[in-house]
């Protein structure tokens, strides 16, 4: 892996290169369930404080009192070499708390949304998000039982995707599937800057 | 496992929020970071054989944070093990990162993407897993 860039400190010590991927849908779409799926390590969880004022400014005065709130957040980690990882990112799945996505999606390499069929205006905002700052993305039809109620197409024209978003069908709960999805995502990110990687 | 709520009624405040914290205690009351730029995935990598002993005013969660990025950690893993919010952790990495304790690797940016031998060596990977 002679090829890829890996970045050392001051120390000469070498840290890997860590990609953010986002995972995010509805609520009960299944993002927790893929993380988890995917994640090397249990699925961890962090968690960002919200605090009604404060956070943007430096006047700390009366801080102490005031009441704050967190949201959390599960990541998971994908160690693909000694030089590379990928965080998963779970989004939060409330539209109030979207002010956290920003961060998470500054500097992301993309996300998967994923759509339960059952359910499928519910990954409509995800979508739009992602058109809108553009962050490559896939949708993942997560067919939940096995089922698939709907086709491919349907779901599609259903989403108003354009035609090279990549829609994949698959299992949240299964890292094969999942890992397909990711593999899906990194290709789609890869095409958009037209040097594809897929020899498939 | 929220019980009384203090004060008055809050807009966030209800059973999808989470508990009620008061996290920014052990800032002593400092919601903003005094570095920039401690993203959720930037590596922290603590000085070798940090003399902490000349600093008696950090806190055991700063000196926690020196050992566990002896060995380079994202920030939002070393959220996760000192079960802190990230916010907070930011604030203590600035005091860490001000006095040298700590050094700050950053993650590439979307306006620098990953070349693509990286991308492949991560399509490669997870066919590999």
């Amino acid at each position: 892996m002679d090829s890829v860039r890996y970045d050392a400190d001051r120390r000469g010590r070498r840290v890997p290169i860590a990609l953010k991927i986002l995972i995010a849908g509805g609520f009960g779409a299944g993002k927790t369930t893929l993380v988890s799926a995917l994640s090397e390590v249990r699925p961890l969880q962090t968690e960002e404080i919200l605090t009604g004022a404060g956070v943007d400014t430096d006047d700390i005065s009366g801080v102490e009192t005031k009441s704050t709130t967190t949201v959390a957040m599960d990541f998971g980690r994908i160690t693909i070499n000694d030089d590379l990882q990928l965080y998963l990112f779970g989004t939060p799945g409330q539209d109030r708390f979207w002010f956290l996505w920003d961060e998470l999606a500054f500097g992301a390499l993309g996300a998967v949304v994923l759509a339960d069929t059952r359910r499928l205006a519910d990954c409509f905002p995800s979508i739009d998000y992602f058109e809108q700052r553009g962050v490559p993305f896939v949708v993942g039809v997560n067919c939940f039982d096995g089922s698939q109620r709907f086709s491919l197409e349907a779901v599609r024209q259903a989403l108003d995707l354009d035609p090279d978003v990549p829609m994949v069908l698959c299992d949240a709960r299964d890292r094969q599937s999942g890992k397909s999805v990711l593999i899906s995502l990194v290709e789609h990110v890869a095409r958009q800057r037209g040097e594809a990687v897929s020899a498939v | 496992m929220r019980t009384d709520l203090p004060g008055e009624r809050h807009e966030w405040l209800d059973d999808d929020a989470g508990p009620v914290v008061r996290p920014y205690t052990l800032t002593g009351g400092r919601v903003r970071s005094c570095a920039d730029g401690f993203d959720l995935v930037a590596y922290v990598l603590a000085k070798p054989n940090p003399d902490l002993a000349a600093y008696p005013e950090l806190h055991p969660e700063h000196r926690l944070l020196v050992e566990l990025a002896g060995r380079g950690t994202p920030v939002v893993e070393l959220a996760a093990d000192l079960d802190l919010a990230v916010g907070v952790v930011r604030v203590l990495l600035g005091d860490l990162l001000s006095r040298g304790l700590v050094a700050v690797q950053q993650p590439p940016r979307a306006t620098y993407l990953p070349d693509n031998d990286i991308l492949k060596a991560v399509v490669d990977g997870l066919r590999a897993l």
